[in-house]
C-alpha cells in the first residue's frame, strides 16, 4: 500500500514535470518586412496580421506553447535588415524571423541565421539564391520563387509566340536573378533574349527603357522588378502604345495589391504566375474572408505564405516539444506540410518548400463580378514542376 | 545609317526629348522650392508631399465628386495653396528669425506626417488615374511615338515656368517681392504688407507643386511616397541652379532632365546618380549654383 503511494506520487510529480516542461516551450516570432516603402501594401502590417491569425488558429495557448509576435520596418535595405535580425536572435530572444520581403534583405537576414539558433521561414523575398548557391540549414523558402516565376510566365509566353525578349531588369539581387532565371527558361524553349536595360529601384519614370525595349524590336517585353516599378512600367508601357504595337508585357512578379493599383482597365490580359489567389477554393476563401475582416484588404500570395509558414513552425514545434532552431527545421522538413492556402505539401533538404503554383490571366473590366475579382484561372502548374528541381541548385546542403 | 556614340540618331531624338518631358517636372518643382527660398528664405522640405497631395486631391476629385482632370488642374492648385497659407500662418512664420535648420526640420517633419497619414489611408501601392480622353493617343513623330499627354506636360510646365518668371522679374508685383526679399523692413515703410505677401508667396509656390501633382497623376504611380523619391533629385536641380535662382531653377530643371535622359541610354544603371554627381561638380567649381549670386 505504501509502496504503492510512493509510486503514485512519483508518477504524479513526474506528470506535473512534464507537463511544467511543456508550459515552457516559449517562441518568438519576429516579423521582419517592409512597413512604409514600395512593399508595404504587399506585405507590411497585413504579414503581422496574418502571423497572428496563424498562432490564433493554431490555438498555441491550448497546446501550451507560449508566443509572442514583435515586428520591425526594414526599409528594404539590407544592413538595416541584418541590424535588426541580429539584435532580435541575440538580445531579444526571438526563435523565428519570418517573411522579409526584399531579395537583398533577406540574403542578409540569411546569412545572420545561418550561425544563430533561429529558424529564418522566408515568404516576401523571391531571389532562388536562398534555397541555391546561399543555402542555409536554418531557411525555409516558403511562398515563391524567381525559378518558379520565370518557368510559370516565362515559358507560358513563349509557347504562345513570345520567342524573342527584351528585359526591364531592376537593379538589385532580385531583378538580376529573376532576369537570369526567365533568360534561362526562354533560351531552353527555344526563344532568345535581343537585350536588357537595368533600372535604378526605386524609380519612377521608365518611358526610356520602354523606348529601348519598343525599339529592340522583341516581341516580349519582360519585367523584371516588382512593386511600385511594375505599376509604373505597366501604366506608362499602355500610354506610349507599346501594347498596341503588337509587344507583349511580361509581367514576371506581379501581386494582387499591384493589379488592385493598377485598376483593370490598364493590368488586364496581363499573364502571371502566383502561388496563391483568395479565390481558388472554400478554403482560401474563407480565410482570406476573415484576412480582409482585419486588413481592409484581401491577401497577397506573401501574406498568406506568412500565415502557413508560421502555422507549419508552431506544429513543428509542437511535435519536437523544443524550440531549437536545428530540432525544429528537423522537424519542419520531416512534417508534411498540409494548410487551408496551400494544401498538401513538402519542404526539401534545401529549405525550399513546394506546392502547385498558378498561371493566371488579369480579366477585363467587364468579367470582374466585385472588387476584388481579378484574375482568371489559365493553369495548374504541379508542385514537381513549378519549382527547380533539388540538384540543380547547386545547395552545399544536398551535395 | 550614321550613329553617334553607336546610338541611331532617332533613338538619340527620342530619349532627348523624353528628357525634356521629366526635365518639366524638375523645373516646375524647383520653380517653386527657388520661388519660396528666394523670398522666405526657407528650405520647403515639404515640397514633395505638396507634390503628391496635388495628385492625391486631383484622385479625390474623381473618386468622390466626380470632377474630371481638367476642373482638377484648376482646383488642386488651389485647394493645396490654401493649405501651404495655412501652414505658413500657423507654422512657419514663427521661425523666420531663426536658423535656416529649423525651417527645414519643421517643414521635413510635416511632409512625414503628411506621407503618414495618406500611407495609412490608402496604402502604398498607389491609386488607378487615368488620362483624360482629350489627349489620349498619340503622334507618330518618325523616330519616335509621343503620347499626346506627355507632349502636353511639356507645354503646360513651359508655359507655367515662363508666366512665374516674367511675374517676378518684369511686372511691378514681381519688383515689390523681390525688394521685401532684400530689405523687407524698408519696403514695409512704404506702405507694402509684407507679410501677407510672403504668405501668398508661399502658397503660390505650394500651388506650383501641386500642378505638377496633377499632371503627374495620369503618368506616375499615385502613391504617398511618389514625393519623396522625387523631391531629393529637385533639390539637387535647385542647388545646381543657385538657390533662390529663378530662371536657375527652370533652365537646369530641363537641362538635367535632358541629361538624365541620356544617361539612361548610355549607362542606365547610372542614371539615378548622374544628378548628384553633377551637384557635386558644381558646388566644387561654383559654390553659389550655376546662376547663384554669392553674396
Amino acid at each position: 500500500m505504501r509502496k504503492t503511494g510512493i509510486l503514485l506520487a512519483s508518477l504524479a510529480a513526474s506528470l506535473m514535470a512534464s507537463s511544467a516542461l511543456a508550459q515552457d516551450i516559449s517562441v518568438k516570432i519576429g516579423v521582419l518586412n517592409d512597413r512604409s516603402g514600395v512593399y508595404a501594401d504587399l506585405a507590411g502590417e497585413g504579414s503581422v496580421i496574418a502571423a497572428q491569425m496563424a498562432v490564433d488558429d493554431f490555438g498555441a495557448a491550448d497546446k501550451g506553447i507560449k508566443v509572442e509576435i514583435v515586428s520591425a520596418d526594414h526599409q528594404n535595405k539590407p544592413d538595416v535588415a541584418s541590424t535588426i535580425s541580429r539584435q532580435w536572435v541575440d538580445q531579444e530572444g526571438v526563435t523565428a524571423i519570418v517573411d522579409v520581403p526584399t531579395s537583398s534583405a533577406a540574403l542578409a537576414v540569411n546569412e545572420v541565421l545561418r550561425e544563430a539558433n533561429a529558424v529564418f521561414i522566408n515568404s516576401g523575398a523571391a531571389a532562388s539564391d536562398l534555397t541555391g548557391p546561399a543555402c542555409s540549414p536554418h531557411t525555409v523558402h516558403w511562398t515563391y520563387d524567381t525559378w518558379a516565376l520565370a518557368h510559370g510566365t516565362g515559358s507560358a509566353m513563349v509557347e504562345n509566340g513570345g520567342d524573342s525578349w527584351f528585359f526591364l531588369t531592376a537593379d538589385y539581387a532580385f531583378g538580376h536573378a529573376l532576369e537570369r532565371d526567365t533568360t534561362a527558361v526562354v533560351e531552353a524553349s527555344g526563344g532568345s533574349v535581343v537585350g536588357s536595360v537595368r533600372h535604378p529601384f526605386p524609380g519612377t519614370d521608365f518611358s526610356s527603357f520602354l523606348l529601348q525595349a519598343q525599339s529592340s524590336g522583341a516581341k516580349v517585353i519582360g519585367l523584371a522588378n516588382a512593386g511600385g516599378d511594375t505599376i509604373n512600367s505597366i501604366k506608362q508601357a499602355a500610354e506610349f502604345g507599346i501594347t498596341q504595337g503588337g509587344q507583349a508585357l511580361a509581367g514576371l512578379l506581379i501581386f494582387l495589391t499591384d493589379v488592385h493599383a493598377l485598376g483593370l482597365e490598364t493590368a488586364q490580359g496581363l499573364v502571371l504566375t502566383e502561388s496563391f489567389y483568395w479565390d481558388l477554393n472554400d478554403s482560401t476563401r474563407e480565410w482570406s474572408a476573415r484576412f480582409q475582416e482585419k486588413d481592409g484588404d484581401k491577401p497577397t500570395m506573401v501574406q498568406a505564405g506568412v500565415y502557413a509558414g508560421v502555422l507549419h513552425y508552431l506544429k513543428a514545434v509542437e511535435a519536437a516539444k523544443s524550440a531549437d532552431a536545428d530540432t525544429v527545421i528537423a522537424k519542419m522538413k520531416e512534417l508534411p506540410t498540409d494548410d487551408p492556402l496551400f494544401g498538401k505539401g513538402e519542404i526539401r533538404a534545401d529549405g525550399r518548400k513546394v506546392h502547385d503554383m498558378y498561371l493566371f490571366k488579369v480579366k477585363a473590366p467587364g468579367d470582374s463580378k466585385g472588387e476584388w475579382d481579378y484574375y482568371e484561372k489559365l493553369a495548374t502548374i504541379p508542385a514537381d514542376k513549378a519549382f527547380r528541381p533539388l540538384a540543380d541548385g547547386g545547395c552545399p546542403l544536398v551535395q | 545609317m550614321f550613329e553617334l556614340l553607336g546610338i541611331p540618331p532617332q533613338a538619340l531624338f527620342g530619349q532627348l526629348l523624353l528628357g525634356l518631358i521629366n526635365g518639366s517636372f524638375y523645373a516646375i518643382l524647383s520653380l517653386g522650392l527657388a520661388v519660396i527660398f528666394g523670398l522666405l528664405n526657407i528650405i520647403n522640405f515639404t515640397h514633395g508631399a505638396q507634390y503628391m497631395l496635388g495628385a492625391f486631391v486631383a484622385w479625390m476629385l474623381l473618386t468622390y465628386l466626380g470632377i474630371g482632370y481638367w476642373w482638377a488642374l484648376l482646383i488642386v492648385p488651389v485647394v493645396v495653396g490654401i493649405t501651404g497659407i495655412i501652414i505658413e500662418r500657423l507654422l512657419i512664420s514663427r521661425l523666420y528669425h531663426l536658423d535656416h535648420l529649423y525651417g527645414l526640420l519643421l517643414t521635413f517633419g510635416l511632409a512625414l506626417i503628411i506621407q503618414g497619414v495618406l500611407r495609412n489611408q490608402y496604402g502604398i501601392s498607389g491609386l488607378p488615374y487615368a488620362i483624360p480622353p482629350q489627349l489620349a493617343g498619340g503622334q507618330n513623330l518618325g523616330f519616335m511615338f509621343l503620347p499626346n499627354y506627355r507632349g502636353w506636360v511639356v507645354v503646360a510646365s513651359l508655359v507655367v515656368c515662363l508666366g512665374t518668371w516674367f511675374v517676378i522679374e518684369k511686372t511691378r508685383l514681381g519688383a515689390y517681392l523681390r525688394a521685401a526679399t532684400e530689405n523687407p523692413t524698408l519696403v514695409g515703410a512704404f506702405g507694402i504688407n509684407v507679410p501677407r505677401m510672403i504668405t501668398l508667396t508661399y502658397g503660390f509656390g505650394v500651388a506650383l507643386a501641386a500642378f505638377a501633382g496633377v499632371l503627374a497623376a495620369p503618368i506616375y504611380s499615385v502613391n504617398p511616397n511618389m514625393g519623396a523619391d522625387l523631391i531629393i533629385v529637385v533639390f539637387a536641380v535647385v542647388v545646381i541652379g543657385g538657390m533662390g535662382s529663378i530662371l536657375g531653377a527652370i533652365v537646369t530643371g530641363f537641362g538635367l532632365g535632358l541629361i538624365e535622359g541620356l544617361t539612361k541610354v548610355f549607362y542606365p544603371e547610372a542614371s539615378s546618380v548622374a544628378i548628384f554627381v553633377i551637384m557635386a561638380v558644381v558646388l566644387l567649381v561654383k559654390p553659389a549654383g550655376l546662376f547663384g549670386r554669392t553674396a
